[in-house]
Protein backbone atom coordinates (compact mmCIF):
# COMPACT_ATOMS: atom_id res chain seq x y z
CA UNK A 1 0.00 0.00 0.00
CA UNK A 2 1.42 2.85 -0.64
CA UNK A 3 0.82 6.85 -2.55
CA UNK A 4 3.36 8.02 -5.58
CA UNK A 5 3.02 11.79 -6.85
CA UNK A 6 4.45 12.33 -10.00
CA UNK A 7 4.97 16.38 -10.40
CA UNK A 8 4.79 17.84 -14.03
CA UNK A 9 5.66 21.64 -13.79
CA UNK A 10 5.40 24.60 -16.82
CA UNK A 11 5.74 27.80 -15.94
CA UNK A 12 2.49 28.76 -13.83
CA UNK A 13 1.32 25.51 -14.33
CA UNK A 14 1.79 22.26 -12.31
CA UNK A 15 0.03 19.15 -12.43
CA UNK A 16 0.39 15.99 -9.85
CA UNK A 17 -0.42 12.54 -10.93
CA UNK A 18 -1.51 11.00 -7.92
CA UNK A 19 -1.50 7.00 -7.57
CA UNK A 20 -2.52 4.44 -5.13
CA UNK A 21 -4.17 4.70 -1.95
CA UNK A 22 -4.52 7.45 0.97
CA UNK A 23 -4.68 6.25 4.61
CA UNK A 24 -3.16 7.20 7.57
CA UNK A 25 -0.09 5.65 6.88
CA UNK A 26 0.10 7.70 3.20
CA UNK A 27 -1.30 10.89 4.22
CA UNK A 28 1.59 12.24 5.30
CA UNK A 29 3.74 11.05 2.58
CA UNK A 30 1.26 12.97 0.55
CA UNK A 31 1.30 15.95 2.41
CA UNK A 32 5.09 15.80 2.17
CA UNK A 33 4.82 15.90 -1.78
CA UNK A 34 2.28 18.58 -1.99
CA UNK A 35 4.29 21.03 0.19
CA UNK A 36 6.90 20.29 -2.63
CA UNK A 37 5.00 22.59 -5.07
CA UNK A 38 6.09 26.20 -4.54
CA UNK A 39 3.10 28.02 -4.30
CA UNK A 40 3.51 31.43 -5.99
CA UNK A 41 0.28 34.27 -7.46
CA UNK A 42 -2.01 32.98 -10.21
CA UNK A 43 -0.57 29.46 -10.05
CA UNK A 44 -2.52 26.87 -11.68
CA UNK A 45 -2.65 23.47 -9.73
CA UNK A 46 -4.08 20.61 -10.99
CA UNK A 47 -4.32 17.16 -8.77
CA UNK A 48 -5.20 14.03 -10.78
CA UNK A 49 -6.42 11.72 -8.73
CA UNK A 50 -7.52 8.98 -11.43
CA UNK A 51 -5.37 6.54 -10.06
CA UNK A 52 -6.42 6.77 -6.65
CA UNK A 53 -8.42 3.67 -5.21
CA UNK A 54 -8.75 4.59 -1.63
CA UNK A 55 -9.45 7.28 0.16
CA UNK A 56 -10.80 8.29 3.97
CA UNK A 57 -10.86 11.43 5.52
CA UNK A 58 -6.64 11.42 5.97
CA UNK A 59 -6.97 12.30 2.28
CA UNK A 60 -9.51 14.61 2.87
CA UNK A 61 -7.69 16.52 5.75
CA UNK A 62 -4.47 16.64 3.18
CA UNK A 63 -6.30 18.47 0.33
CA UNK A 64 -7.76 20.58 2.84
CA UNK A 65 -4.70 21.60 4.21
CA UNK A 66 -3.40 22.04 1.16
CA UNK A 67 -6.34 23.94 -0.10
CA UNK A 68 -5.85 26.68 2.22
CA UNK A 69 -2.26 27.08 1.40
CA UNK A 70 -3.15 27.50 -2.23
CA UNK A 71 -5.64 30.08 -1.43
CA UNK A 72 -3.57 31.89 1.06
CA UNK A 73 -1.11 32.11 -2.08
CA UNK A 74 -3.78 32.89 -4.44
CA UNK A 75 -3.47 30.32 -7.00
CA UNK A 76 -5.80 27.62 -7.88
CA UNK A 77 -6.30 23.87 -7.35
CA UNK A 78 -8.25 21.78 -9.31
CA UNK A 79 -8.98 18.13 -8.77
CA UNK A 80 -9.57 16.12 -11.68
CA UNK A 81 -10.71 12.37 -12.12
CA UNK A 82 -12.49 11.60 -9.44
CA UNK A 83 -14.27 8.32 -9.28
CA UNK A 84 -17.83 8.57 -8.32
CA UNK A 85 -16.40 6.96 -5.06
CA UNK A 86 -14.13 9.81 -4.55
CA UNK A 87 -16.42 12.38 -5.56
CA UNK A 88 -19.00 11.13 -3.26
CA UNK A 89 -16.75 11.41 -0.18
CA UNK A 90 -16.05 15.23 -0.88
CA UNK A 91 -19.87 15.49 -1.51
CA UNK A 92 -21.10 14.00 1.62
CA UNK A 93 -18.33 16.36 3.75
CA UNK A 94 -19.55 19.62 1.92
CA UNK A 95 -16.31 19.80 0.05
CA UNK A 96 -17.57 19.54 -3.04
CA UNK A 97 -19.25 22.85 -2.97
CA UNK A 98 -16.00 24.46 -2.04
CA UNK A 99 -13.49 23.13 -4.06
CA UNK A 100 -12.51 22.75 -7.82
CA UNK A 101 -13.84 19.51 -8.56
CA UNK A 102 -14.56 17.18 -11.84
CA UNK A 103 -14.92 13.78 -11.72
CA UNK A 104 -14.20 11.22 -14.29
CA UNK A 105 -17.42 11.45 -16.28
CA UNK A 106 -17.23 15.04 -15.78
CA UNK A 107 -13.96 15.58 -18.36
CA UNK A 108 -14.95 16.18 -21.27
CA UNK A 109 -17.21 19.17 -20.14
CA UNK A 110 -16.39 22.62 -20.53
CA UNK A 111 -16.68 25.08 -17.46
CA UNK A 112 -20.01 27.21 -18.79
CA UNK A 113 -20.14 29.22 -16.01
CA UNK A 114 -17.99 32.14 -17.09
CA UNK B 1 -25.08 -22.81 17.43
CA UNK B 2 -24.04 -18.99 17.81
CA UNK B 3 -26.28 -16.77 15.12
CA UNK B 4 -22.82 -15.44 14.31
CA UNK B 5 -19.81 -16.24 12.96
CA UNK B 6 -17.10 -14.35 14.93
CA UNK B 7 -13.74 -13.11 13.44
CA UNK B 8 -11.35 -10.85 15.21
CA UNK B 9 -7.82 -9.66 13.95
CA UNK B 10 -5.43 -7.62 16.41
CA UNK B 11 -2.66 -5.23 15.15
CA UNK B 12 -0.31 -2.81 16.98
CA UNK B 13 -1.12 0.59 16.83
CA UNK B 14 0.27 1.43 13.91
CA UNK B 15 -0.62 3.49 10.77
CA UNK B 16 0.52 0.81 8.80
CA UNK B 17 -1.56 -1.76 9.89
CA UNK B 18 -4.82 0.66 9.25
CA UNK B 19 -4.48 -1.23 5.14
CA UNK B 20 -4.31 -4.84 6.24
CA UNK B 21 -7.67 -4.25 8.97
CA UNK B 22 -9.12 -2.64 5.84
CA UNK B 23 -8.32 -5.54 3.35
CA UNK B 24 -9.40 -8.20 6.50
CA UNK B 25 -13.03 -6.33 6.54
CA UNK B 26 -13.26 -6.42 2.49
CA UNK B 27 -12.73 -10.14 2.37
CA UNK B 28 -15.61 -10.73 5.18
CA UNK B 29 -18.20 -8.39 3.48
CA UNK B 30 -17.66 -9.70 0.34
CA UNK B 31 -18.27 -13.19 1.94
CA UNK B 32 -21.56 -11.46 3.30
CA UNK B 33 -22.44 -10.41 -0.08
CA UNK B 34 -22.59 -6.66 0.04
CA UNK B 35 -22.25 -5.04 -3.32
CA UNK B 36 -19.64 -2.58 -3.76
CA UNK B 37 -20.21 0.14 -2.82
CA UNK B 38 -21.33 -1.19 0.65
CA UNK B 39 -17.77 -2.85 0.58
CA UNK B 40 -16.27 0.36 0.15
CA UNK B 41 -18.62 2.03 3.25
CA UNK B 42 -17.33 -0.37 5.40
CA UNK B 43 -13.35 -0.13 4.37
CA UNK B 44 -13.66 3.80 4.96
CA UNK B 45 -15.71 3.56 8.74
CA UNK B 46 -13.54 0.79 9.68
CA UNK B 47 -10.33 2.48 8.53
CA UNK B 48 -11.76 5.85 9.94
CA UNK B 49 -12.51 3.51 13.34
CA UNK B 50 -8.76 2.17 13.47
CA UNK B 51 -7.19 5.88 12.17
CA UNK B 52 -8.53 7.36 15.30
CA UNK B 53 -7.43 4.89 18.02
CA UNK B 54 -4.01 4.68 16.54
CA UNK B 55 -4.05 8.36 16.48
CA UNK B 56 -5.51 9.13 20.15
CA UNK B 57 -5.29 6.07 21.62
CA UNK B 58 -1.23 5.66 22.18
CA UNK B 59 0.98 8.65 23.09
CA UNK B 60 4.60 8.09 20.95
CA UNK B 61 6.53 5.88 22.88
CA UNK B 62 3.82 3.81 24.05
CA UNK B 63 3.14 0.58 21.90
CA UNK B 64 -0.17 -0.83 21.72
CA UNK B 65 -2.26 -3.06 20.24
CA UNK B 66 -6.42 -2.51 18.66
CA UNK B 67 -8.95 -5.26 18.24
CA UNK B 68 -11.24 -5.56 15.27
CA UNK B 69 -14.06 -7.62 16.22
CA UNK B 70 -16.33 -8.71 13.62
CA UNK B 71 -19.47 -10.30 13.88
CA UNK B 72 -20.91 -11.75 10.46
CA UNK B 73 -24.54 -12.69 10.13
CA UNK B 74 -26.68 -14.20 7.54
CA UNK B 75 -27.44 -10.25 6.62
CA UNK B 76 -25.33 -7.94 8.74
CA UNK B 77 -22.17 -7.18 9.95
CA UNK B 78 -21.15 -5.99 13.36
CA UNK B 79 -17.58 -4.53 13.44
CA UNK B 80 -15.93 -3.07 17.28
CA UNK B 81 -13.32 -1.36 17.57
CA UNK B 82 -11.36 -1.02 20.36
CA UNK B 83 -7.98 0.85 21.53
CA UNK B 84 -7.09 -0.43 24.61
CA UNK B 85 -5.53 -3.95 22.93
CA UNK B 86 -7.76 -6.24 25.07
CA UNK B 87 -9.53 -8.86 23.68
CA UNK B 88 -13.10 -8.53 24.62
CA UNK B 89 -16.31 -10.81 25.16
CA UNK B 90 -18.21 -9.75 21.71
CA UNK B 91 -22.06 -9.80 23.89
CA UNK B 92 -21.15 -8.27 26.82
CA UNK B 93 -18.94 -5.32 24.88
CA UNK B 94 -21.78 -4.64 22.78
CA UNK B 95 -24.01 -4.38 25.38
CA UNK B 96 -22.39 -1.93 26.89
CA UNK B 97 -22.16 0.48 23.89
CA UNK B 98 -24.72 3.40 23.84
CA UNK B 99 -25.05 6.22 21.55
CA UNK B 100 -22.35 8.42 21.65
CA UNK B 101 -24.61 11.81 21.94
CA UNK B 102 -24.50 11.26 25.41
CA UNK B 103 -21.21 10.46 26.02
CA UNK B 104 -19.39 14.33 26.22
CA UNK B 105 -16.31 12.46 26.72
CA UNK B 106 -16.24 11.21 23.50
CA UNK B 107 -15.85 14.63 21.84
CA UNK B 108 -12.52 14.16 21.00
CA UNK B 109 -13.06 11.47 18.42
CA UNK B 110 -14.57 14.79 16.48
CA UNK B 111 -10.86 16.46 16.55
CA UNK B 112 -9.67 16.33 13.08
CA UNK B 113 -13.39 16.95 12.15
CA UNK B 114 -14.42 14.31 9.42
CA UNK B 115 -13.64 10.55 10.93
CA UNK B 116 -16.79 9.83 12.85
CA UNK B 117 -19.04 11.99 10.75
CA UNK B 118 -18.22 9.58 7.79
CA UNK B 119 -18.31 6.73 10.37
CA UNK B 120 -22.08 8.09 11.17
CA UNK B 121 -22.83 8.50 7.20
CA UNK B 122 -21.29 5.43 5.85
CA UNK B 123 -22.81 2.91 8.65
CA UNK B 124 -26.33 2.18 9.27
CA UNK B 125 -25.95 2.27 13.09
CA UNK B 126 -23.03 3.03 15.35
CA UNK B 127 -22.35 3.43 19.04
CA UNK B 128 -19.46 4.16 21.16
CA UNK B 129 -18.30 3.03 25.04
CA UNK B 130 -16.00 5.09 25.84
CA UNK B 131 -14.19 3.05 29.30
CA UNK B 132 -10.76 2.03 29.11
CA UNK B 133 -10.12 3.27 26.35
CA UNK B 134 -12.67 3.86 23.50
CA UNK B 135 -14.41 1.40 21.71
CA UNK B 136 -16.95 1.95 18.49
CA UNK B 137 -19.04 0.16 17.24
CA UNK B 138 -20.65 0.02 13.99
CA UNK B 139 -23.59 -2.35 11.92
CA UNK B 140 -23.80 -2.06 8.42
CA UNK B 141 -26.99 -4.55 6.76
CA UNK B 142 -26.78 -6.50 3.40
CA UNK B 143 -29.10 -4.64 0.82
CA UNK B 144 -30.23 -2.27 2.94
CA UNK B 145 -29.80 0.88 1.06
CA UNK B 146 -30.31 4.28 2.74
CA UNK B 147 -32.69 6.54 1.00
CA UNK B 148 -32.19 9.93 1.50
CA UNK B 149 -35.71 10.87 3.06
CA UNK B 150 -35.58 14.07 1.46
CA UNK B 151 -36.02 12.35 -2.01
CA UNK B 152 -39.27 12.86 -3.56
CA UNK B 153 -40.80 9.36 -5.07
CA UNK B 154 -42.15 9.25 -8.78
CA UNK B 155 -45.53 8.23 -8.15
CA UNK B 156 -47.59 7.00 -11.37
Amino acid sequence: MNISVELVEDNLQVKAVLKGEIDAFTAPILREKLADIQLRENLQIELDLVGVSYMDSTGLGVFVGFYKSVIASNSHMKLTGLSSRLKRLFDITGLGEIMDIQAMSEEVKIDETV
Amino acid sequence: MKPFDYVEIRVPAKPQYVSVARLTISGLANRLGFTYDDIEDLKIATSEAITNAVQHAYSDDEEGEIVIGCALYKEKIEIMVADHGKSFNFEETKAKVGPYQDLEEVSFLREGGLGLYLIETLMDEVKVHHQEGVTVFMTKHVGLEQVDENVEHISS
